[in-house]
């Protein structure tokens, strides 16, 4: 039973799946976290219409991604020449939009937690609005790790994007969903079943990661 | 330091972040020169002959074929678009106006198998041994037993509707979107169309103990291939009406310039030599032939 485990085949599959949500989560991060910061500290005249549109996002089923995307980048349509479709690149965009929704909406709630006197200290003492920034950071950060987590577990269990945008190319789209869908239509539950446990175990590391780091951090 | 002088700021930081974060990307591309693009019908992938072709066609000529699997239609789709270098597919009158209309240079024939009329064991319309389909279809209908259609614009969805309108039953047409459906008529009772792929077609005709169409060779691999068989039987084949060939097209590079044409052709070539045509030949499952070469010689 453990033979699986080592087949190289399932750990092809295994590491587009985690390179590709890896990828997704990091870029998701590097927007979406500034973004959420913006949005928490700004004062826009339209800050709840933007936040009601955000949270709206968070609902967005994949398959309209999917579709979103793929009219964007099929050969006839406009970005058709950069060769998009059925990559790797074309799996991230489509989870980049599935997942910046996700990591701005938690951080501007996680943000919005930090009590607003750090804020206010920081700029009696004369901090610029990036030490700013970066105080409401150290004090927000376990709910902004949070937000990627959120972000990572949406990513490597979708599988509607990585389906229509990747197409389930063996070796270079198969991703673990992917491969799940396509061995339930052959009727082989095992493997399926086999690659949800694999999922599954992934998703459990990277809770209990982030948890001995925050436990870590906080006994210091 | 101004209110707005702090938004740019801020603006500025997400931006260079934005861009930096973007770069790696641009890694996922690796080189994909030796490389072309084909969509093809799901039942060439799920039966396992592709992962035989595949490799030895790599091993001869250096090529690697990308394989994305769909329904026939959604195949023909991709190639309409531009979208792959090559197309494998099986409904005949649709690659022949796929070529005709200037999307596809020629149709290669490759290999045919056929299709069964499958039912539950307890077989409520009397179907069993009926040598013609249409014969077959019609007592289906006329005992309004349950049938399942695979409803998805596939290869094996267009011989269904083929073959309904052979029978002379009264048909109805639903027109959805921009795409045409047949369906015998007054049918809401018994015919389901589950706009699913092959296998869970199959599946679903087996738990609700249903008749339906399928190609043999998923059919084999669903009855002989699992730990618990399906519980479908044959009760219609042979019917020439049933064959199911099989054809490769490259996509046409004047409709489409940056397809990769010459080895799409190289493809086409390989699958119709000998050589591809013996692999074709030998390949069985569970001890059973699938497909039957069929390429001429030129």
């Amino acid at each position: 039973m453990l033979v699986w485990f080592l087949d190289p085949e399932l750990l092809l599959i295994v590491g587009v799946s985690l390179k590709v949500s890896c990828i997704a989560t990091i870029l998701a991060a590097g927007i979406g976290v500034p973004m959420g910061f913006f949005i928490a500290f700004a004062d826009l005249p339209g800050k709840r219409g933007v936040i009601i549109i955000l949270n709206t996002l968070l609902a967005l089923p994949t398959v309209v991604i999917g579709l979103f995307v793929y009219s964007f980048i099929s050969r006839q349509s406009l970005l058709g020449s950069l060769d998009l479709l059925y990559t790797q690149t074309a799996m991230v965009i489509g989870q980049l939009i599935l997942i910046i929704p996700v990591v701005t909406a938690l951080t501007i709630a996680a943000v919005n937690r930090v009590d607003e006197r750090f804020r206010r200290t920081a700029m009696t003492l004369g901090a610029n609005t990036l030490q700013t920034a970066m105080v409401i950071f150290r004090e927000a950060r376990f709910g902004i790790g949070a937000a990627v987590i959120a972000a990572f577990g949406r990513v490597i269990s979708e599988v509607g994007i990585s389906m229509m945008l990747g197409g389930n190319i063996k070796g270079f789209t198969r991703t673990m969903t992917t491969a799940m869908a396509l061995e339930y239509d052959k009727g082989s539950f095992v493997l399926a079943v086999a690659l949800g446990l694999v999922l599954m175990s992934l998703s459990l590391a990277m809770n209990v990661f982030f948890h001995l780091c925050q436990g870590a951090v906080e006994n210091q | 330091m101004k209110k707005g002088e702090k938004i740019q700021k801020l603006f500025k930081l997400v931006l260079v972040a934005a861009v930096m974060l973007s770069l790696p990307i641009y890694y996922c591309h690796g080189a994909e020169d030796a490389t072309i693009k084909m969509s093809t019908t799901s039942s060439t992938q799920a039966s396992g002959l592709l992962d035989i072709l595949i490799p030895a066609f790599f091993t001869d000529t250096g090529i690697r074929v990308k394989v994305i699997a769909k329904g026939t239609g959604a195949a023909i789709r991709d190639g309409m678009d531009g979208n792959v270098d090559l197309i494998f597919v099986h409904a005949r009158t649709r690659e022949e106006k796929f070529v005709s209309q200037g999307f596809g240079t020629r149709r290669y024939p490759v290999m045919h198998n056929d299709f069964v009329i499958l039912g539950p064991k307890a077989d409520p319309a009397g179907v069993m041994g009926t040598e013609s389909v249409v014969d077959a279809l019609k007592k289906i209908a006329h005992s309004k037993s349950l049938f399942v259609s695979r409803g998805d614009d596939s290869g094996t969805h267009t011989k269904e509707q083929l073959l309904w309108k052979e029978t002379d039953l009264p048909l109805i047409t639903m027109v959805t979107m921009d795409k045409q459906t047949l369906a015998p008529a007054d049918s809401a009772n018994w015919y389901l169309s589950v706009g699913q792929g092959m296998g869970k077609t199959l599946t679903f005709a087996h738990e609700k103990q249903t008749y339906t169409l399928s190609d043999r060779g998923t059919y084999i691999k669903y009855r002989f291939g699992r730990e618990i068989p399906i519980d479908l039987h044959i009760v219609c084949e042979g019917d020439p009406s049933l064959a199911n060939p099989y054809g490769v097209i490259p996509v046409n590079p004047k409709k489409f310039p940056h397809v990769r044409y010459e080895a799409a052709r190289q493809f086409a070539r390989w699958i119709t030599s000998p050589r591809g045509q013996q692999l074709i030949a030998e390949y069985r499952l569970l001890g059973k032939q699938l497909f039957y070469p069929d390429a001429t010689e030129d």
